[in-house]
Parts: C-alpha cells; structure tokens; sequence
C-alpha cells in the first residue's frame, strides 16, 4: 500500500536532483513539479480547516504594539493624496464584473453595512509577523448585494499602489472570498487606516500571506479567469517575483 | 539477513535529498528576513534574539537570492520529507527496528552509562548493532528534531493554522515556531556532519545503506564490553 505515494515521491525526488544540476528555472519540469506540491498542501489545507474554518484571533493585550507597513507604504496618485490629506469623502469602491448588479459605495456606505471586528496576526512572506484589530464588513456582504454570476471563479481586487511602474493587483478563489473573515478594512486597532497599512480600504484574507491582502483598493471585479489579467499569474507579487498563488504556506 | 531492511535504505536516500534541498533553501528563505523573536508576533529586529548571519549564495538554493524560488523548493521538498517521516516511523514499528534499536530505558540516560558507552565504542563497534549512544542520538533525531521540523513547519503556514490552532499554542506562537524551525534545522545539521565523518571512516557503512549490507547478530561472540546499565535491563517495548 505505501509503495504508491513512495513511487511518485521517487519521480518527484528524481526529477529535482535531475532538474538542480541545470539551469531550471523556465524549464517545465520542476514549475509542474511546483505546481503539483503548491496544490497538494492547499488540498490539505482545505480538507484539514474546511472552507470556513477560522484564523486564531487575539485579544486586545496580544496586539504587537505597531503595525509594519511593507511594500507599498504610500500612493503618489494627486487624486489620492487629496483624498488622504481630506479623509477619503470621494473615495469609491467598485464592484464590478461578473456581477448582476455593479456596485458604487462610499466609505459612509461601507461602515453602514454590518461590521465584523477581528484581531488576527498578519504574516509576511518574508517571515514577520504583527497583529492588529481590523474591522470593516464582510466580503460576502457585497458579493450578495451585487448577486455575483455562476461563472464567476476569481475575485481580482484593483489596487491604487503602483510598484515598479505596474499597478498592484491581487486575486482570490470563492472559498476565500465567503470566508467569514474575508473583511473589507477600514480601520486597524480603532483608527482609519494609515497609509502605509492601504488607506482607506484594504483586504483581509486571513488565511494566507500578506502579500495577498491587497491594499488601497479601488474595485473589486469577478472574473472566470484571471489569465488575461497582467502576466495571468493571479497576482502583482506572482508575476513580478514568482511568488505562490496561493499563499497559505 | 540484511543490516539495514530496504524500507530503511529507500527512506535514507530520499530523506537525504529532501533534507539537503530543504537545508539550502531554508537558508535562502532565512536570508528574507534574517531576524527571530519568541511569541505570537515579530517584526523589529530590535525585538529579535538573535541576529541570522546572511547566508552566502553558494550555500542556498537557488544559487542567488530568490524568496520566492526558495519556497518552492522548499514546499516541495516538505511533501518527501514529511510523508516519507511517517513511512518510516510505520515501517520501523512493524519491523522492529525502533524496538531493537532505537529504545532506551531511563537508566540509559545516566551520564555514567553515556561515558560507558563512548568508552566500549573505539570503532571497532560498526556492524554489532547499535550502542547507547547510537540510541539516544538516532532516537532524538526520529523522535524529536524530525518531527519537529514537520510541526514547526506546519505551524508557520497561514493556511494550517485554520486547521490546527492548538498547533501554534503548544509551540509557543508563530514567532516561536519558525524560532524552533531554525534551531531544528541546525541540530539536524549538526547530526548530519557528524553522521557523514563517521560515515566516511569506513566506506563499508556507505556501501551497506545501498546494499543493504550484512548484520553481525549472528556472529558468534558478542562483545564483552557491553554496557554496564544492560544488566538485568528488562525487555522493553
């Protein structure tokens, strides 16, 4: 019985020590290998947590006294430093794209819709980690007012941030985007968001790496794939850097 | 019969590179952020206890900076690691080989029994089994720095924390998790230089781990310097 995983460990074993002696990185073999391994630990992770099992939260006392801002730590957009310097009154968050009903709402209309508050620790790719009391209303929420399709696969989050003179973009799949810590934050530990922490909005997902918790968000779209999107890899880090897709590793 | 069962001998070649690719794109992932904390949270590296040195290129994988290269590498590379260390616990259970040579009794954990064993142990010892302190270092390995570095692993991933919270309170936080990842992973590379130099004194040993080599417990004598704490040591296990 165990010969079988063992075989294709073996395959899988075989081929990195062929791949590492070559010069690897754009050849098929080890990114299918990559691939396969990236999958599998999300498979687990699924089926050990389930599609709505929770992050830990923390109390008041467990927050780390600030909280790191990394990346994009500022927008130069004219339009968004005016907003910023005013407190956001024009903002706008759109909803849009495989959608029955394109949403149009305001900060005002955001903090009116039912708030979740939730003090989770955020983790870097790089290894740091902080944690914060984020509260805003769940992604869900929206979706339902904006009926999304049935063909809709991915939510793609539109940033205002440019890096690297490409705007920042995220993406998630609709496990994610119903989980019931999937928020909109406007505020961290009581406050409107800095600006280096993606004011006025920013993404909480929090069962994955920082880097997908977009911030600065201007429009949240759904889409069947997000292969036309950038490089197609998901992501700005993923086409940028080749980081993972999925990030809950 | 063969010294080491085939079981053993696939594991510890599979092991080796899964373990060499983890080591070496560890130190790359390492490189990201090169400072450590204990606790839940940890970002300012005046928070840190220990400062890493940065790891040089030629020591990683890949050979250069890469963060995101070496996660692949390394997420990889968990899944020989991870699910050949349960095939192994399995297979040494139902073949007696954590029985016979892997257990030890409290008394065995006696200084005076450890310096006994070094003392009986002049290299002449390869091939009769293994001798106290052969137990007590394989065991540690099996029994904790391995395991550990699958549980460390585990816990630092966002995705798993969902799944097994109780995970990261009985190592302590996030910070202390990925804190006790690295410190495992140097106590392996310790083992792991020591394994090779006492590996490379007698060749054979190399050669065995392919073929599987033979076993000495039919020879007729056993040696008489056998440690003082196996007298009237019970069976155990």
């Amino acid at each position: 019985m165990v010969d079988l995983p063992r075989r294709s460990l073996l395959a899988g074993i075989a081929a990195m020590g062929v791949t590492a002696c070559s010069k690897i990185n754009e050849s098929e073999t080890p990114n299918s290998l990559f691939k396969a391994a990236q999958d599998g630990h999300r498979a687990v992770h699924r089926a050990l947590a389930g599609k709505q099992g929770l992050a830990p939260e923390y109390t008041r006392a467990e927050r780390s006294p600030t909280f790191r801002g990394n990346g994009s730590v500022t927008v130069e957009d004219p339009f968004y430093q005016d907003q910023l310097a005013k407190g956001f009154p024009d903002w706008q968050l759109e909803v849009r794209g495989l959608v029955e009903r394109p949403l149009r709402l305001t900060l005002a209309d955001l903090r009116a819709l039912p708030q979740r508050t939730q003090i989770t620790r955020h983790d870097c790719v790089e290894g740091w980690s902080a944690i914060g009391e984020w509260q805003g209303p769940q992604l869900s929420e929206l979706l339902d007012a904006a009926r999304v399709r049935d063909s809709a696969n991915f939510l793609v989050f539109r940033c205002a941030d440019v890096l690297y003179e490409r705007d920042y973009y995220e993406s998630i799949d609709m496990v994610d985007a119903y989980h019931p810590q999937t928020i909109i934050a406007h505020s961290l530990n009581g406050e409107p968001l800095p600006e280096k922490n993606g004011a006025p909005l920013r993404m909480r997902i929090e069962r994955q790496l920082g880097y997908k918790h977009a911030k600065y968000v201007k429009a949240i779209e759904a889409v069947a794939s997000f292969d036309q999107i950038g490089q197609g890899k998901g992501g700005f880090w993923e086409d940028v850097a080749g980081y993972q897709w999925y990030a809950g590793i | 019969m063969t010294r080491h069962a085939l079981s053993t001998r696939l594991w510890h070649w599979v092991n080796a590179v899964a373990i060499i690719v983890l080591f070496m794109s560890g130190l790359n992932i390492s490189n990201a952020h090169r400072y450590l904390y204990w606790g839940d949270y940890g970002f300012d590296p005046k928070d840190a206890w220990l400062s890493v040195i940065r790891f040089p290129s030629w020591a990683t994988i890949p050979q250069y900076y890469s963060l995101a290269l070496a996660r692949e590498w390394h997420i990889t590379a968990a899944w020989p690691f991870g699910v050949g260390l349960l095939f192994i616990w399995v297979a040494m259970l139902v073949n007696g080989h954590f029985r016979r040579d892997l257990t030890t009794t409290p008394r065995d954990w006696t200084p005076s029994a450890v310096i006994a064993s070094l003392k009986s142990h002049s290299g002449s010892g390869a091939g009769k089994g293994y001798n106290l302190v052969q137990r007590i270092l394989y065991g540690m390995v099996f029994g904790v720095l391995l395991p550990l570095m699958v549980f460390t692993g585990l816990a630092i991933s966002p995705g798993i924390q969902a799944a097994a919270p109780w995970l990261l309170e009985v190592l302590g936080g996030r910070q202390s998790a990925r804190s006790l990842h690295f410190i495992a992973s140097w106590a392996i590379f310790g083992f792991f230089v020591i394994h090779i130099v006492l590996a490379l004194i007698d060749w054979r040993l190399i050669a065995g781990m392919f073929t599987g080599g033979k076993r000495a417990d039919a020879a007729p004598a056993p040696s008489p310097a056998t440690l003082p704490a196996e007298e009237g040591t019970p069976a155990h296990g």
